[in-house]
């Protein structure tokens, strides 16, 4: 039974989100899980408000945003780099898989990239949550039965 | 301000799930300036309990709550009592000076320091905070241009260099140290002192420091 | 100063005010309560040097300590320059040392900053650093000239005891190349207006660079307020002049040494012939009262080093 799962995108909204936009428009098909939340800027997003994502149950969060020296605000999307690796380290240590982390470079007129990196990201966080299924069941799995 | 250092999380985690119901209790100072214990700090914090708790199925119930400082009384309000009263245990995440408050105020109350306390310093950078202060409790650092010896030189040498200087950087770490000698003699070169530097100053009177056991301020004219 | 004027009478107190070239060598103390060791280097050194420094806790590793070291080595019929570091000791048990080193025959002491903890085997330890060199040395100049404690109190027992104070002979070091250069003579005349009677260099291979040195040395008038003793290391091959070079903060290997062992069909002994060479520079250099030969390990190198300079057999 494959569950379709919650990721949530934070969207920029000079670039990623208007490529959102353009995505829907062009008729580009993205899966109808992924809620994106528009932000001012890549820049706004913060640590804890990833984490809060994966509390309230996201499986993943993207953050899509300006490509670097295109960012509206000149350095948002740079320290939103550095804040999205360094939650990274964060979800490993409380056991986490940081792939289900990730930041995209979208410009505004990439409405078909939108798309594509929707429709990978949604296979990336479904295989990442198949392979936690499966080492769960190992896990479980005694009774002498061979795993 | 006192500069800090959040623990690793794994020894956090180890005292959070000894308990069913914790608080994590922020400090809305120094260690805010050094983001280490703030507000978004302790929201960070307790994602992350939240998260491994679910992760590794242990039962944790995480409340958050920020003060202003946790080395004032008065800021420890009735808001904050029940809070801490109705939790098992509390992180606190303030210096070490915050967590002793705590453990004096909530005295029946298991705590746990979130934080490793490092030293009196400032920002430098964003992201990059130094010691400059020993508090050695007898301020000499207009004997030196204004760069105290005693807090950023490696050995505390009043009469330095050591032979271990070299281009300006400190033996003990030549990567991130800067030999304190090095900048003592250039910032007194600037000032047309360096002749000061040629006495040799006396042995230092260490009583003043925590040597000479921990240390009280008093003020009569300002005691209730 | 004359034989009257002596401070502490120790052999190598004689010979350079005597105006002999002096030579003292190094001897590190066992990584063990072993006294074979301490026998056998001393043996190598025995007649060959005036004076042989007996080294505290080098490199924060711990050894036998300095006096005890020492004691054994004055058995085997040597002079030690005992060393006091500021790293492991504060000024209490350093003035029990002295006076008890005194009590035990030592006289010369060498006062040293010490090197961090963080080099040696016990990174882990908390350091004293009560003081530093410069203090050291004004504390044992107290001591043995004002026959008074750092505290200030008189060194005698009781009130109707006598004064017994330690007359040492006291000795500080020099890096001639350490940063920042152009303050390097104003902390030897540190050293010396606290009190310090002899220098010991650290090991020189660059001879123009300290001949430099000697002359800003000169300039200030040291020269005739210490005896300086230039320090050597003989080099035993290629990759220990790189790592010396490379690796030694303020040590400086010239090209031309490092050439003359690579072509060399003997390294050890081209190392052996440089040294030779420049302590006869040392000697011709005016303001230079001495070699101190540091051959890390090689102990048993230093009698036919000796020799080779012509500087055997040693007075007595």
């Amino acid at each position: 039974m494959d569950k379709e799962p919650n990721i949530i995108a934070f969207c920029c909204h000079y670039c990623a989100f208007t490529a959102a936009d353009l995505a829907g428009t062009m008729r580009q098909q993205y899966p109808t899980n992924i809620r994106i939340v528009r932000v001012p800027c890549s820049g706004k997003v913060d640590v804890n408000m990833i984490l809060e994502a994966f509390v309230e149950g996201a499986d993943g969060v993207m953050i899509g945003a300006c490509e670097p020296g295109g960012c509206h605000f000149i350095q948002g999307n740079l320290r939103a780099r550095k804040r999205v690796d360094y939650t990274k380290k964060l979800l490993e240590e409380v056991g986490v898989d940081p792939e289900r982390l990730e930041m995209y470079y979208i410009a505004a007129s990439q409405g078909p990239l939108f798309a594509q990196t929707s429709r990978e990201f949604t296979e990336r966080i479904k295989r990442i949550d198949a392979e936690k299924a499966k080492t769960v069941a190992q896990s479980q799995g005694t009774n002498g039965e061979s795993v | 301000m006192i500069v800090a250092e959040q623990k690793p999380f794994d020894e956090i985690y180890e005292r959070a799930k000894r308990h069913k119901k914790i608080l994590l209790m922020g400090c809305g100072t120094c260690v805010t300036v050094c983001m280490a214990g703030g507000e978004k700090e302790v929201e960070i914090l307790a994602s992350q309990i939240r998260l491994a708790a679910r992760e590794r199925g242990d039962d944790i119930t995480v409340e958050e709550h920020t003060i202003t400082r946790q080395c004032d009384d008065e800021f420890f309000d009735e808001a904050t009592a029940r809070k801490v009263a109705e939790a098992d245990a509390l992180i606190s995440m303030g210096c070490g000076v915050g967590v002793q408050f705590c453990a004096e105020r909530f005295a029946e109350k298991t705590i746990y320091p979130a934080l490793n306390t490092k030293f009196y310093g400032a920002t430098v950078e964003q992201g990059v905070w130094s010691e400059r202060c020993a508090g050695c409790g007898e301020c000499i650092v207009d004997q030196f241009g204004g760069v105290c010896p005693i807090a950023r030189c490696s050995k505390s040498l009043l009469n330095g260099p050591c032979g271990g200087s070299s281009d300006g950087k400190c033996e003990v770490d030549p990567e991130h140290i800067d030999c304190a000698w090095q900048l003592i003699y250039e910032r007194m070169e600037k000032l047309g002192r360096l002749d000061e530097l040629e006495e040799n100053k006396p042995l230092k009177d260490w009583t003043h420091h925590r040597d000479g056991g921990p240390r009280t301020v008093t003020r009569e004219d300002v005691k209730l | 100063m004359s034989e009257d004027t002596l401070k502490s009478g120790s052999r190598l107190e004689r010979t350079l005010v005597a105006g002999e070239f002096a030579v003292t060598g190094e001897l590190g103390p066992p990584k063990s309560a072993d006294v074979e060791i301490i026998e056998r280097k001393a043996g190598y050194l025995k007649g060959v040097v005036d004076a042989v420094n007996i080294t505290d806790n080098q490199t924060a590793i711990v050894r036998m300590s300095s006096i005890a070291a020492g004691l054994l080595a004055m058995k085997h019929g040597l002079e030690p320059v005992i060393q006091i570091t500021c790293r492991d000791r504060n000024r209490l048990a350093i003035q029990a040392d002295v006076l008890g080193a005194y009590a035990l025959g030592l006289r010369n002491i060498l006062c040293l900053s010490g090197d961090h903890q963080c080099f040696g085997n016990h990174p882990t330890s908390k350091n004293v650093f009560d003081m530093d060199s410069i203090q050291l040395i004004g504390m044992l100049k107290g001591m043995r000239d004002d026959k008074v404690f750092a505290c200030g109190d008189e060194i005698r027992n009781t009130k109707k005891q006598p004064v017994v104070e330690p007359r040492v002979f006291i000795g500080a070091a020099a890096n001639p190349f350490g940063d920042p250069f152009a303050f390097r003579v104003i902390r030897l005349a540190k050293k010396v207006n606290a009190g310090a009677d002899f220098i010991q260099t650290q090991c020189i291979y660059d001879m123009d660079r300290f001949k430099q040195w000697m002359e800003q040395v000169h300039n200030k008038g040291l020269h005739e307020q210490v005896y300086i003793l230039a320090g050597i290391t003989p080099l035993k091959s290629v990759r220990m002049a790189e790592y010396m070079r490379d690796n030694v903060a303020g040590l400086t290997v010239p090209d031309h040494i490092i050439e003359r062992l690579k072509n060399a069909e003997d390294p050890k002994e081209e190392g052996q012939k440089i040294a030779v060479e420049q302590i006869q520079e040392i000697r011709e250099t005016p303001g230079v009262s001495g070699v101190h030969i540091m051959a890390i390990e090689a102990e048993k190198t230093v009698a036919g080093l000796v020799e080779k300079a012509g500087l055997l057999p040693r007075p007595q």
